[in-house]
Protein backbone atom coordinates (compact mmCIF):
# COMPACT_ATOMS: atom_id res chain seq x y z
CA UNK A 1 0.00 0.00 0.00
CA UNK A 2 1.14 3.42 -0.76
CA UNK A 3 1.87 5.61 2.25
CA UNK A 4 0.39 8.95 2.49
CA UNK A 5 1.80 11.97 3.95
CA UNK A 6 -0.12 14.00 5.97
CA UNK A 7 -1.23 17.39 4.50
CA UNK A 8 -0.54 19.25 8.17
CA UNK A 9 0.85 17.61 11.24
CA UNK A 10 1.15 19.27 14.84
CA UNK A 11 2.80 18.65 18.33
CA UNK A 12 2.35 20.29 21.66
CA UNK A 13 4.05 19.13 24.87
CA UNK A 14 1.84 20.32 28.26
CA UNK A 15 2.35 20.10 31.69
CA UNK A 16 -0.15 17.25 33.37
CA UNK A 17 -2.49 19.86 34.96
CA UNK A 18 -6.07 20.10 35.12
CA UNK A 19 -5.82 23.69 34.03
CA UNK A 20 -4.35 22.32 30.26
CA UNK A 21 -7.43 20.10 29.79
CA UNK A 22 -9.26 22.45 28.47
CA UNK A 23 -6.54 23.98 26.34
CA UNK A 24 -5.85 20.93 25.09
CA UNK A 25 -9.18 19.62 23.63
CA UNK A 26 -9.29 23.52 22.04
CA UNK A 27 -6.13 23.64 20.38
CA UNK A 28 -6.67 20.27 18.81
CA UNK A 29 -10.05 21.25 17.76
CA UNK A 30 -8.65 24.81 15.77
CA UNK A 31 -5.68 22.53 14.14
CA UNK A 32 -8.68 20.17 12.57
CA UNK A 33 -11.08 23.06 11.41
CA UNK A 34 -8.70 23.00 8.18
CA UNK A 35 -10.91 19.77 7.15
CA UNK A 36 -13.87 21.65 7.05
CA UNK A 37 -15.91 19.69 10.20
CA UNK A 38 -19.20 19.84 11.02
CA UNK A 39 -19.81 21.36 14.53
CA UNK A 40 -20.93 17.91 15.78
CA UNK A 41 -17.90 16.39 14.49
CA UNK A 42 -15.55 19.05 16.50
CA UNK A 43 -17.56 18.33 19.27
CA UNK A 44 -16.69 14.48 18.94
CA UNK A 45 -12.76 15.39 18.55
CA UNK A 46 -12.93 17.91 21.53
CA UNK A 47 -15.14 15.40 23.57
CA UNK A 48 -12.53 12.50 22.77
CA UNK A 49 -9.42 14.67 23.46
CA UNK A 50 -10.60 15.98 27.15
CA UNK A 51 -11.41 12.44 28.10
CA UNK A 52 -7.75 11.42 26.81
CA UNK A 53 -6.00 14.19 28.08
CA UNK A 54 -7.95 14.13 31.99
CA UNK A 55 -7.16 10.44 32.09
CA UNK A 56 -3.30 10.96 31.88
CA UNK A 57 -3.88 13.80 34.53
CA UNK A 58 -6.16 11.77 36.96
CA UNK A 59 -4.94 8.52 36.65
CA UNK A 60 -1.34 8.57 34.40
CA UNK A 61 0.23 11.14 36.68
CA UNK A 62 -2.31 11.35 39.71
CA UNK A 63 -1.47 14.86 40.35
CA UNK A 64 2.16 14.28 40.19
CA UNK A 65 3.85 16.43 37.69
CA UNK A 66 4.33 14.99 34.05
CA UNK A 67 4.62 16.03 30.45
CA UNK A 68 1.30 14.87 28.32
CA UNK A 69 2.15 14.60 23.69
CA UNK A 70 -0.61 15.60 21.58
CA UNK A 71 0.60 14.92 18.32
CA UNK A 72 -2.27 14.93 15.57
CA UNK A 73 -1.69 14.61 11.61
CA UNK A 74 -4.48 15.63 9.13
CA UNK A 75 -5.14 13.76 5.71
CA UNK A 76 -7.62 14.14 3.16
CA UNK A 77 -10.56 12.80 4.76
CA UNK A 78 -9.25 12.26 8.44
CA UNK A 79 -7.53 13.51 11.73
CA UNK A 80 -5.24 10.68 13.61
CA UNK A 81 -3.96 12.07 17.04
CA UNK A 82 -2.10 10.71 19.12
CA UNK A 83 -2.02 11.20 23.13
CA UNK A 84 0.75 9.79 25.39
CA UNK A 85 2.03 10.03 28.51
CA UNK A 86 5.06 8.31 30.49
CA UNK A 87 2.91 7.35 33.37
CA UNK A 88 2.00 4.88 35.68
CA UNK A 89 0.47 2.87 32.65
CA UNK A 90 -3.02 0.36 32.56
CA UNK A 91 -2.40 -2.89 34.32
CA UNK A 92 -5.63 -4.66 33.28
CA UNK A 93 -6.21 -2.09 29.35
CA UNK A 94 -9.33 -4.93 28.51
CA UNK A 95 -11.11 -4.05 31.57
CA UNK A 96 -10.49 -0.89 32.28
CA UNK A 97 -11.74 -0.27 28.33
CA UNK A 98 -14.98 -1.57 29.60
CA UNK A 99 -17.88 0.95 30.72
CA UNK A 100 -18.51 2.01 34.54
CA UNK A 101 -14.87 0.84 35.43
CA UNK A 102 -13.00 3.31 37.14
CA UNK A 103 -9.83 2.80 39.99
CA UNK A 104 -11.08 6.16 41.51
CA UNK A 105 -14.99 5.77 42.60
CA UNK A 106 -14.05 7.74 45.43
CA UNK A 107 -13.78 10.87 43.40
CA UNK A 108 -16.66 10.31 41.37
CA UNK A 109 -15.04 9.48 38.03
CA UNK A 110 -17.90 7.81 36.17
CA UNK A 111 -15.36 5.13 34.21
CA UNK A 112 -16.73 6.01 30.90
CA UNK A 113 -13.76 7.65 29.15
CA UNK A 114 -12.86 5.36 27.02
CA UNK A 115 -16.30 4.17 26.10
CA UNK A 116 -17.10 8.03 25.06
CA UNK A 117 -13.72 7.97 23.25
CA UNK A 118 -15.02 4.66 21.54
CA UNK A 119 -18.05 5.73 20.02
CA UNK A 120 -17.21 9.70 19.52
CA UNK A 121 -14.44 8.11 17.44
CA UNK A 122 -13.74 6.22 14.44
CA UNK A 123 -11.33 4.29 15.51
CA UNK A 124 -9.09 4.13 19.00
CA UNK A 125 -6.71 2.22 19.95
CA UNK A 126 -4.76 2.05 23.51
CA UNK A 127 -1.39 0.84 24.46
CA UNK A 128 -0.38 0.51 28.00
CA UNK A 129 2.77 -0.60 29.49
CA UNK A 130 2.91 -0.34 33.59
CA UNK A 131 5.28 1.96 34.40
CA UNK A 132 6.63 3.59 31.24
CA UNK A 133 3.10 4.99 30.20
CA UNK A 134 0.29 5.15 27.63
CA UNK A 135 -0.68 5.66 23.90
CA UNK A 136 -3.97 6.43 23.01
CA UNK A 137 -4.39 6.70 19.27
CA UNK A 138 -7.95 8.00 17.90
CA UNK A 139 -9.23 8.72 13.97
CA UNK A 140 -11.97 10.28 12.67
CA UNK A 141 -13.29 10.65 9.32
CA UNK A 142 -15.09 13.44 7.14
CA UNK A 143 -17.02 13.14 4.52
CA UNK A 144 -14.62 14.50 1.46
CA UNK A 145 -15.94 17.66 -0.35
CA UNK A 146 -13.73 19.58 -2.32
CA UNK A 147 -11.01 18.23 -0.86
CA UNK A 148 -10.77 15.56 -2.98
CA UNK A 149 -10.00 17.27 -6.02
CA UNK A 150 -6.78 18.78 -4.31
CA UNK A 151 -5.71 15.37 -2.90
CA UNK A 152 -6.00 13.42 -5.74
CA UNK B 1 -17.97 28.08 35.06
CA UNK B 2 -20.72 29.43 36.97
CA UNK B 3 -23.91 28.41 38.56
CA UNK B 4 -27.01 30.33 39.57
CA UNK B 5 -29.71 29.38 41.19
CA UNK B 6 -33.74 30.68 41.17
CA UNK B 7 -36.64 28.92 42.52
CA UNK B 8 -40.09 28.80 40.93
CA UNK B 9 -42.90 27.49 43.25
CA UNK B 10 -41.87 23.52 44.50
CA UNK B 11 -38.57 23.65 42.03
CA UNK B 12 -35.43 24.85 42.36
CA UNK B 13 -33.34 25.49 39.02
CA UNK B 14 -29.66 25.55 38.34
CA UNK B 15 -27.96 27.02 35.74
CA UNK B 16 -25.07 25.76 34.12
CA UNK B 17 -22.90 28.42 32.23
CA UNK B 18 -19.50 27.11 31.02
CA UNK B 19 -17.81 23.87 30.67
CA UNK B 20 -17.87 21.03 32.69
CA UNK B 21 -14.88 19.18 32.71
CA UNK B 22 -12.13 17.35 35.20
CA UNK B 23 -10.68 20.80 35.86
CA UNK B 24 -13.84 22.57 36.93
CA UNK B 25 -15.60 19.46 38.77
CA UNK B 26 -14.81 19.80 42.18
CA UNK B 27 -16.19 24.22 42.10
CA UNK B 28 -19.77 22.33 39.99
CA UNK B 29 -20.06 19.80 42.81
CA UNK B 30 -19.26 22.04 45.87
CA UNK B 31 -21.46 24.44 44.42
CA UNK B 32 -24.44 22.32 43.80
CA UNK B 33 -24.07 20.41 46.80
CA UNK B 34 -24.62 23.72 48.71
CA UNK B 35 -27.39 24.86 46.69
CA UNK B 36 -29.32 21.94 46.96
CA UNK B 37 -28.51 20.61 49.98
CA UNK B 38 -29.72 23.56 51.73
CA UNK B 39 -33.17 24.18 49.11
CA UNK B 40 -36.68 23.84 50.72
CA UNK B 41 -37.84 23.15 47.35
CA UNK B 42 -39.36 19.59 46.64
CA UNK B 43 -37.56 18.86 42.96
CA UNK B 44 -34.54 20.33 40.99
CA UNK B 45 -34.09 21.08 37.50
CA UNK B 46 -30.07 21.55 36.30
CA UNK B 47 -30.96 23.99 32.99
CA UNK B 48 -27.83 22.95 30.67
CA UNK B 49 -28.65 25.54 28.10
CA UNK B 50 -25.58 27.56 28.73
CA UNK B 51 -23.04 24.18 28.95
CA UNK B 52 -20.92 24.59 26.45
CA UNK B 53 -18.88 21.85 27.08
CA UNK B 54 -18.81 18.61 28.94
CA UNK B 55 -17.06 14.78 29.01
CA UNK B 56 -17.83 11.85 30.97
CA UNK B 57 -16.66 13.94 34.22
CA UNK B 58 -19.80 15.63 34.42
CA UNK B 59 -21.68 11.70 34.11
CA UNK B 60 -19.91 11.33 37.58
CA UNK B 61 -20.46 14.49 39.37
CA UNK B 62 -24.54 14.12 38.61
CA UNK B 63 -24.15 10.55 39.87
CA UNK B 64 -22.75 11.77 42.70
CA UNK B 65 -25.53 14.19 42.90
CA UNK B 66 -28.08 11.87 42.84
CA UNK B 67 -27.01 9.83 45.20
CA UNK B 68 -26.90 12.27 47.50
CA UNK B 69 -30.47 13.77 46.75
CA UNK B 70 -32.01 10.20 46.46
CA UNK B 71 -31.31 10.44 50.29
CA UNK B 72 -33.96 13.41 50.93
CA UNK B 73 -36.16 12.38 48.03
CA UNK B 74 -35.90 14.76 45.74
CA UNK B 75 -35.68 14.29 42.29
CA UNK B 76 -33.21 16.16 39.81
CA UNK B 77 -34.35 16.47 35.74
CA UNK B 78 -31.99 17.81 33.09
CA UNK B 79 -33.05 20.95 31.13
CA UNK B 80 -32.04 22.19 27.36
CA UNK B 81 -28.50 19.62 27.25
CA UNK B 82 -27.03 19.73 23.96
CA UNK B 83 -26.68 17.24 21.93
CA UNK B 84 -22.94 16.38 22.35
CA UNK B 85 -24.25 16.32 26.31
CA UNK B 86 -27.19 14.23 25.38
CA UNK B 87 -25.30 11.87 23.94
CA UNK B 88 -22.97 10.99 27.16
CA UNK B 89 -25.98 10.66 28.89
CA UNK B 90 -28.35 7.89 26.77
CA UNK B 91 -24.52 5.91 26.51
CA UNK B 92 -24.01 6.26 30.29
CA UNK B 93 -28.09 5.30 30.70
CA UNK B 94 -27.60 8.62 33.15
CA UNK B 95 -31.75 9.60 32.34
CA UNK B 96 -32.97 6.40 33.78
CA UNK B 97 -32.01 7.89 36.99
CA UNK B 98 -32.05 11.90 35.82
CA UNK B 99 -34.83 12.31 33.89
CA UNK B 100 -34.79 15.20 30.98
CA UNK B 101 -37.63 17.90 31.50
CA UNK B 102 -40.32 18.12 30.13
Amino acid sequence: MKQINPINFMRLELAAISTNESFARSTVCAFATRLDPTMDQLDDIKTAVSEAVTNAVVHAYDGNDGIILIEAELFNDHISIRISDSGTGIGDLDKMMQPFVTTKPEEERSGMGFTVMQSFMDSLNVESHVGRGTTVSMKKFFAQKSRQAAGA
Amino acid sequence: MHLRNRVHRDTLYISLDGELDHHTAEYVRDGLDSMMLQTAAAKIVLDLASLRFMDSTGIGVLIGRYKKMRDMNKPIFIANPSGQADRIFKMSGLYSIMPKAS
